[in-house]
């Protein structure tokens, strides 16, 4: 944000001479307008191309049609729909609460967004805590997703909601936990930091050394199940609860759900990228950013390709590998690494 | 007024206003909804105290632990709406006494007391000086809690085990 202001007053003739509070408001609209486009264009690019990977993978060819090419197009002509179509609310669903609960479930993937370090000055706010605030505001997703499966006053939103709540609120544990083999060799909660922590060669990122290998995969299950994909996605396992907790929702309120959906897929895979994989650092041939995001939507390409490949866990599968498989290996990698800092910094 | 008077007036309002449909609402959906937007004032206003490590704490915990779970135990009482929560002796003289008395004396501590004012100042990193606290000086406060928290977590197991001996 401090860069986007220091161009402005570059860039823009007069932007000194603005009054003190537009000059640092007009920075943060900008931060803000660029995020949400990201949040809206990165659903658009990821559920055509989810559609495309889930056809190819099943040997059908997918949309076609809009747009030309390859039916590129087929995702905002999908949006257009949405956004035309009634907007129904049950007659007994509580009114406020159904409303409100897809602005909570968007808000919180799109404030996470902030703080995802793009490129060396490509950050919204390089915050001191920035892995804590993401870990923290994704919780506002679980409280949204209750809420409209209560709100809904539909049994299939509501045992969708419940179950997606057991499970995010179980699955942050080891995540967490698996975060923290990173954040104690850097000695710093700052995405900044962590990506800084990482230069100097590919050989130099997380994911190559011995306790943060093992800690990717705990992360990148955890994150896995927290964001409701498959082999994890039993809040709206078709077969059982026609769609969990969106099960009532639909036009531009069930659009909302969709996009919060793909933003944190993509969210989680730039935690990944950012923690694991080097964020933005990569051979100099291509800029920070574009290394950024490359990695990501590798990483989502990874979860679509696991979705159209693995069947889905059970519920009692589903606690048994967070509580008696994920959580003892994440207690031993925490133990790993700050054995590992120890002797590193030679104490006895 | 500056932009950080205005900001934390908003968020005043924010804090103070959903505590209060927190304890007159008269459905308890709905206090527990708005507990979400308290739980959030509260982590912005010590940002503003300039305790960050404090307000990330607040939102994971809080908002990510404790509301969750009052949310659960919510969903599994009847009755949601128009709760007449009433004791069974209703003192309205007394009451009205006490919370006066309540009101004016945290009112005179917040006016009387000479705060010590600091200017604003850049955030500092605190993480750091909280763990390095938390494993020095107050160590045994430290594991105190700890402990205390593993036994909470044994008995919750306890109560919930499938009984085999019936």
């Amino acid at each position: 944000m401090e860069y986007l202001r220091e161009v402005l007053t570059q860039q823009v003739a007069g932007y000194d001479q603005l009054p003190e509070v537009l000059q640092i408001f007009l920075p943060m609209l900008l931060a803000c307008l660029l995020c949400l486009g990201l949040v809206a264009l990165v659903p658009l690019v990821a559920i055509w191309g989810e559609r495309k990977v889930s056809a190819h993978m099943q040997d059908r060819l997918g949309p076609m049609r809009v747009g030309g090419w390859h039916g590129w197009a087929q995702t905002i002509a999908d949006g257009v729909k949405l956004l035309l179509k009634e907007d129904i609310i049950p007659a007994q669903a509580d009114r406020l609460l159904f409303k409100l609960a897809p602005l909570v479930v968007f808000a919180g993937g799109f404030a996470a967004f902030v703080v995802l370090p793009f490129g060396e000055r490509f950050i919204v706010s390089d915050l001191n805590i920035g892995v804590l605030y993401i870990a923290a505001i994704s919780s506002l997703g679980v409280v949204g997703i209750i809420m409209a499966g209560w709100a809904s006053n539909n049994k299939y939103a509501l045992f969708g909601g419940m179950r997606a709540a057991a499970q995010i609120v179980s699955y942050e544990i080891p995540t967490v936990l698996a975060i923290l083999t990173v954040v104690i060799p850097v000695g710093s909660l700052s995405m900044q930091e962590i990506v800084k922590a990482q230069s100097g060669g590919v050989f130099n990122w997380f994911i190559f050394e011995p306790v943060t290998f093992l800690a990717f995969w705990v992360v990148f299950l955890g994150t896995l199940a927290e964001v409701n994909r498959t082999p994890f996605d039993i809040p709206e396992a078709e077969s059982e609860l026609v769609a969990g907790y969106h099960t009532e929702y639909s036009g531009m309120r069930f659009a909302f759900f969709f996009l919060a959906e793909y933003a944190n897929m993509f969210l989680v895979s730039a935690l990944a990228t950012t923690l694991f994989l080097g964020g933005w650092h990569g051979p100099g041939f291509l800029p920070g950013p574009v290394w950024f995001i490359l990695k990501a939507v590798a990483l989502v390409f990874v979860q679509m390709w696991l979705r159209w490949t693995l069947p889905r866990l059970r519920v009692d599968q589903l606690m048994h590998v967070s509580w008696k498989v994920l959580l003892p290996i994440s207690f031993i990698l925490v133990l790993a690494a700050g054995t590992l800092a120890l002797w590193r910094e030679g104490a006895p | 007024m500056s932009v950080t008077d205005i900001v934390f007036i908003l968020t005043a309002i924010v804090t103070v206003g959903s505590a209060v449909v927190v304890v007159v609402s008269r459905s308890l959906i709905y206090s527990v909804f708005s507990l979400l937007f308290t739980f959030f004032g509260v982590a912005v206003l010590y940002v503003f105290l300039g305790a960050d490590f404090l307000a990330g704490a607040q939102v994971l915990i809080y908002v990510g632990g404790i509301l969750v779970l009052l949310l659960f135990g919510v969903m599994l009482t009847h009755r949601l709406y128009n709760l007449n929560l009433t004791t069974e002796r209703f003192q309205p003289i007394a009451g009205t006494l006490i919370a006066a008395a309540v009101f004016a004396s945290i009112s005179l501590a917040a006016f009387k007391t000479k705060w010590k004012l600091v200017g604003e100042r850049e955030l500092e990193p605190t993480t750091q000086q909280i763990g390095e606290a938390f494993l020095s000086s107050y160590l045994l406060p430290f594991e105190i809690a700890s402990v205390l928290l593993l036994v909470a977590l044994i008995g919750a197991a306890m109560l919930v085990r499938r009984r085999t001996d019936v």
